[in-house]
């Protein structure tokens, strides 16, 4: 009667493969990783020092630093954070939590869908007539974080509001029952319940800001400008756009050159990331969840 | 015989979801300090009603009704300030809700709203409502304790604590007992006995014989229709409409 019958064992062995499937699925998704990585610091390890991460380029590229570009890119994803995690969040809040659920709604849904569809390059465009010329900001810092900024926007909101949407209904209307307003429920219990996968769309969206190139090639990062901005309205370099430039467009570069910059844009991205995962769990830990 | 206003009075309510019909042309009174028993199958408009009496239609899409409920002799929507009547009002979902917060946090959460800051006032009303809801003893060790953490049972308690915070003079208990032990369930309808001094108490119930243990008087909901109102003893002898009969007696469908 406990005997494996021969279909048992068949869904035993096929449970089997499509096991061993995934796991190498899972290991073609982790190869690229680890080879991009091992490439990077093979062939740009060499150039890594202190003077390279702290002294501004030199002989037209070739030789020096690359801190102008590290500054630059500090400054743009932090502006563009500044600008797009507020609205954004607002905005996932509106839609998540207040909203009735009607044709406008939905149609402002699938636009934020289709907006975070939209090619780096035209989010440029638009950044050059509505920053750039329209708001009269110059080819700046201003200008291009605002580009970047409205380019994570849909990404923030989409996030924002699927973090929202993960805490059970139930919560909300024990407030509501409690005679809470919709606000008091939101700060009492549904932010505090979504906090971390908020952070999560957030952290996302850091790793993005700092390695796009479209958007602020035109609105405000310069080719080669080796001094540190002074305000947000200089121009400044990035880190992306100063590894497209030393990779393709500037000849007589040192074979390690080009891959140090793109080791040291992974590494800050991986920065980034750890201090805002660092802040996700201590969040956490704070509310003992 | 002392002529009270009724707590709550409900005349020919009808609620509606879009064009779906959950409750249609109601009416009754339930009297102040009356346990009152509401049993009928599901979808009979019987959660629907208690939505009303608290307002919830404003936050549920496509919820409307018509007719005249009224709370505490005042239509429910001549208040102006929905959360003031929403605070008057308990409410007990059919399963127990623990807010991720601390065991505390949920039951101060509403005096909280009310504006109470003081620690030791706060302290107080915690520890009477725990109390009240029977759960004191079990948890007085891990205030800090998650809410959402505990048994089936303790949660229930704890929502059960939670709406006596509020000082209600309306307690609405919607199945209550779906998700709990028989022990707890137990435990819990002494407790609605001894609330019944204090608060009106309306009790949806699945369970023909918890509405037989408790209440005073019950409806009757069938498909959205309120069938009878009538003394709960009355439903197992009397001669109750032939449906509630049916029902009472297991006979049903």
């Amino acid at each position: 009667m406990f005997d494996a019958t021969p279909r048992n064992l068949k869904d035993a062995r096929r449970e089997g493969l499509v096991r061993i499937l995934f796991l190498l699925m899972t290991a073609l998704l982790v190869l690229p990783v680890l080879l991009i990585l091992g490439v990077l610091v093979a062939k740009g390890g060499s150039a890594l020092s202190w003077d390279f991460l702290f002294t501004e380029p030199t002989d037209g590229m070739t030789a020096g630093g690359l801190l102008p570009a590290l500054v630059g890119t500090i400054w743009l994803v932090v502006i563009a954070l500044i600008v797009s995690v507020p609205i954004g969040i607002a905005a996932a809040l509106y839609l998540s939590e207040y909203a009735p659920d009607n044709w406008l709604t939905r149609a402002i849904n699938l636009a934020i869908i289709n907006l975070a569809g939209v090619p780096s390059i035209v989010h440029a465009l638009f950044g050059v007539g509505a920053f750039v010329i329209f708001f009269g900001f110059g080819t700046s810092i201003l200008a291009a974080s605002f580009t970047l900024a409205v380019m994570t926007l849909p990404v923030v909101i989409v996030s924002t509001r699927e973090a929202l949407q993960a805490v059970p209904q139930s919560f909300r209307e024990a407030c509501w029952n409690m005679g809470a307003t919709r606000w008091q429920t939101i700060r009492k219990v549904v932010l505090p319940n979504s906090i971390s996968g908020i952070l999560t769309g957030v952290i996302l969206e850091v790793s993005r800001t700092a390695g796009e190139t479209a958007p602020i090639m035109f609105t405000g990062a310069a080719f080669f400008l080796p001094f540190l901005p002074e305000s947000v309205y200089d121009q400044t370099m990035a880190m992306s756009l100063h590894l497209f430039v030393v990779a393709t467009q500037v000849p007589n570069v040192p074979d390690n050159l080009p891959f140090g910059v793109a080791l040291v844009l992974i590494g800050m991205v991986l920065a980034m990331n750890a201090i805002s995962i660092a802040f996700r769990t201590w969040l956490r830990r704070k509310k003992k969840w | 015989m002392v002529t009270a206003t009724p707590e709550i009075r409900v005349q020919n309510l009808s609620i509606q979801y879009g064009e779906k019909v959950a409750l249609a042309g109601a009416s009754f009174e339930v009297m102040p300090n009356e346990i009152f028993g509401i049993i009928g199958p599901a979808n009979s408009g019987k959660t629907s009603f208690l939505k009303v009496l608290n307002r919830m239609d404003t936050f549920t899409p496509g919820m409307r009704f018509s007719g005249t409920a009224e709370v505490g002799g005042r239509d429910v929507r001549s208040w102006r300030n929905l959360y003031a009547l929403r605070r008057r009002i308990g409410v007990v979902f059919p399963l127990p809700v623990g807010l991720p917060l601390s065991v505390y946090d949920n039951v101060a959460f509403a005096p909280r709203l009310a504006g109470v800051r003081g620690k030791a006032e706060l302290d107080a009303i915690v520890e009477r409502c725990l109390r009240r809801a029977a759960l004191w003893d079990e948890v007085k060790d891990r205030l800090k304790a998650l809410g959402s953490l505990l048994s089936g049972g303790q949660q229930q308690r704890l929502t059960i604590a939670r709406a006596l915070s509020q000082e209600p003079s309306i307690l609405l208990l919607d199945e209550f007992s779906i998700a709990v032990d028989p022990v707890t369930t137990m435990r819990i309808e002494d407790v609605l006995k001894e609330l019944k001094q204090e608060m009106t108490i309306v009790l949806v119930t699945n369970l023909v014989q918890q509405a037989r243990r408790l209440a005073d008087r019950t409806a009757f909901f069938l498909m959205g229709e309120c069938v009878s109102v009538s003394p709960t003893e009355a439903l197992f002898t009397g001669d109750a409409d032939p449906r509630a009969r049916d029902y009472v007696e297991g006979r049903f469908g």
